[in-house]
């Protein structure tokens, strides 16, 4: 019996919402008594044993060429019959954007009790039940699970990464009978700055910014702290940002380490996509904004005149 | 043509979200009920626009959900929906949901199953995918264009960084993010005919949960913001290196 977890290498690298879906399958796997084993489709450059070191003992690596595009109907297919194979208990992804198409096709393949963006290891005494973020972030549910095999995704930044020593072994398996109808015709990689789904570390800008001329100061802080740049919703339908880097309860939900939000108000609706948020930083000329209510710390101050400052004194510290 | 849009019924941005019966319900009492946004703005408008531009086309609407999910159907119509569908249940867990959806996708030979990305209370992003699963159909999740033309359509999702661009042969199921069509407001000529539309209820195949929920909580609120002078923005800067440890 085993759990195991679903790598997603469909871009050419191993993401971090991977391995963190590889530690909780791995400390999942130590609570239920069972082994740590992944599952990897598509060729891949880089030396597989290598994700020992988050806990996974054996890698099932199924190498077929078109296995490289990702496709929801046949990757589900092939997960399937690994997790057959390994006598999963549970099967674990990443809530990512590919994780949470390919993880629900599972559960029914599986006939799978199903949690998305999971944000816990589950309680397994006398049942399974496990944690995940509802209401756009307002509010947690506990999902107990009866079946004998579940499928979780598990919430990107919500579950630390923890590295040990050990190499996995490397099974090749050859994918069952089939082939995918989806065709890749184009790819578009904006290149340079952190996808902000999984950044650590956010800076955003709302409407108080008064125009797209000054995000300058954004993008020099986020480029300072390596961090993803976005915004409120205003901003984007204004045309100001582009849509991706719209974060709320209709945009991205996001929940960085540090969310640093600069001339923006905190409508509830903005609350929604960043109060998972570890550490929450206003700037805001308005004493009375909502967004202080739900900050850790903030300056009741003028952008304009508060962020160049701010923006040195994380100039001095860098350079210190 | 034919496109069935699956829609789903949720509270407004702006509810206020607490909880009953010993924390394992949504205290629904006072609530205004909305149709969930990316079932609304991007699903349903997309669908709307390729119907417009082939006149042909059928657009179905399917729901889950008890008689009090009308009013949200009858405004997917008046949007430009052509027949709502409601499978009268109330479903405990997506996989219930998308069994009964997809028991209704079969019956009516649908070319494409739209659903927005996620519902804005259970967030789960699972329905769309399942339907799929059910089906045997191929499915793109997370898209923000799609076009369809001779059998095959194409569809830009978003990916870690970037968007990809896919073609698949129809059948399909898409599951619709921003970037796929603009909201729109029923005129009043939609609002009248939709009192006429069809509106019809089946009732739901005998198909088992296989999760519930058993318990809802509200997050713990924060000590409080700690407030810095405007004059010195440096001390902001030392307390994120020093106290919270975060730069």
């Amino acid at each position: 019996m085993s759990v195991l977890t679903y790598v997603d290498v469909s871009e050419g690298v191993v993401r971090k919402s991977s391995l963190e879906a590889l530690c909780y399958g791995s400390q999942l796997a130590a609570r239920l008594g069972v082994a740590s084993e992944a599952v990897v489709l598509g060729g891949h450059p880089g030396d597989l044993s290598e994700l020992g070191v988050y806990g996974v003992t054996r890698v099932h690596h199924v190498s077929d060429a078109g296995l490289d595009v990702f496709d929801t109907r046949r990757h589900a297919v092939v997960v399937s019959a690994a997790a057959g194979a390994c006598g999963a208990v549970a099967v674990v992804l990443s809530h990512s954007l590919n994780g949470r198409a390919l993880g629900p096709r599972l559960a029914v393949r599986l006939r799978a009790g199903y949690a998305a963006g999971v944000i816990a290891l589950p309680e397994t005494e006398g049942g399974f039940r496990v944690r995940r973020n509802v209401f756009s972030g307002k509010a947690q549910s506990e999902i107990s699970i009866a079946t004998p095999i579940r499928v979780l995704t598990v919430q990107p930044n919500a579950f630390g990464l923890t590295r040990g020593e050990g190499r996995a072994e490397v099974v090749s398996m050859s994918a069952p009978e089939g082939a995918g109808r989806v065709r890749v015709v184009e790819t578009r990689r904006v290149t340079g700055t952190v996808p902000l789904g999984e950044a650590e570390r956010v800076v955003s800008g709302g409407r108080g910014l008064k125009g797209p001329e000054h995000w300058g100061m954004v993008e020099e802080l986020a480029e300072l702290l390596g961090a993803a740049t976005a915004c409120s919703r205003a901003v984007a339908d204004a045309h100001w940002r582009p849509h991706h880097e719209h974060v709320g309860q209709t945009g991205l939900a996001i929940a960085p380490n540090l969310y640093f939000a600069i001339g923006i108000s905190g409508a509830i609706q903005h609350l929604a996509g960043v109060n998972r948020s570890k550490v929450i930083v206003v700037v805001n000329k308005d004493p009375e904004a909502p967004f202080f209510k739900a900050a850790d710390y903030g300056i009741v101050g003028d952008a304009f005149e508060v962020m160049p400052k701010v923006i040195e004194a994380v100039r001095a510290l860098r350079a210190g | 043509m034919r496109i069935l849009v699956c829609i789903s019924r949720t509270p407004d941005t702006t509810a206020k979200i607490a909880f009953t019966d010993n924390s394992t319900k949504f205290a629904s009492e006072g609530v205004q009920w909305i149709l969930n946004p990316y079932d609304e703005w991007y699903a349903l408008v997309r669908a709307i626009e390729m119907k417009e531009k082939d006149p042909a086309a059928v657009v179905h609407l399917v729901t889950v959900g008890p008689v009090e999910v009308e009013p949200v159907m009858r405004k997917a119509l008046a949007l430009g929906g052509d027949e709502a569908i409601r499978v009268d249940a109330v479903p405990a867990d997506a996989y219930q949901a998308a069994a009964m959806i997809a028991e209704v996708a079969r019956g009516g030979s649908y070319d494409l199953v739209l659903t927005g990305k996620e519902t804005i209370d259970q967030n789960g992003s699972s329905v769309g995918a399942m339907v799929a699963e059910f089906l045997d159909a191929d499915m793109v999740g997370m898209a923000v264009s799609l076009d369809c033309e001779g059998g095959v359509a194409r569809v830009t999702r978003e990916i870690e960084g970037g968007e990809e661009v896919c073609e698949v042969p129809l059948p399909l199921v898409v599951s619709c993010q921003k970037g796929m069509a603009e909201a729109r407001i029923p005129n009043m000529r939609g609002i009248m005919a939709a009192r006429t539309k069809p509106l019809r209820v089946l009732s739901p195949a005998g198909v088992p949960a296989l999760s519930e929920v058993v318990r809802y909580d509200l997050p713990a609120s924060k000590a409080g913001v700690r407030l810095v002078p405007a004059d010195r923005p440096e001390e902001l800067v030392r307390l994120l290196h020093e106290e919270a440890r975060i730069i």
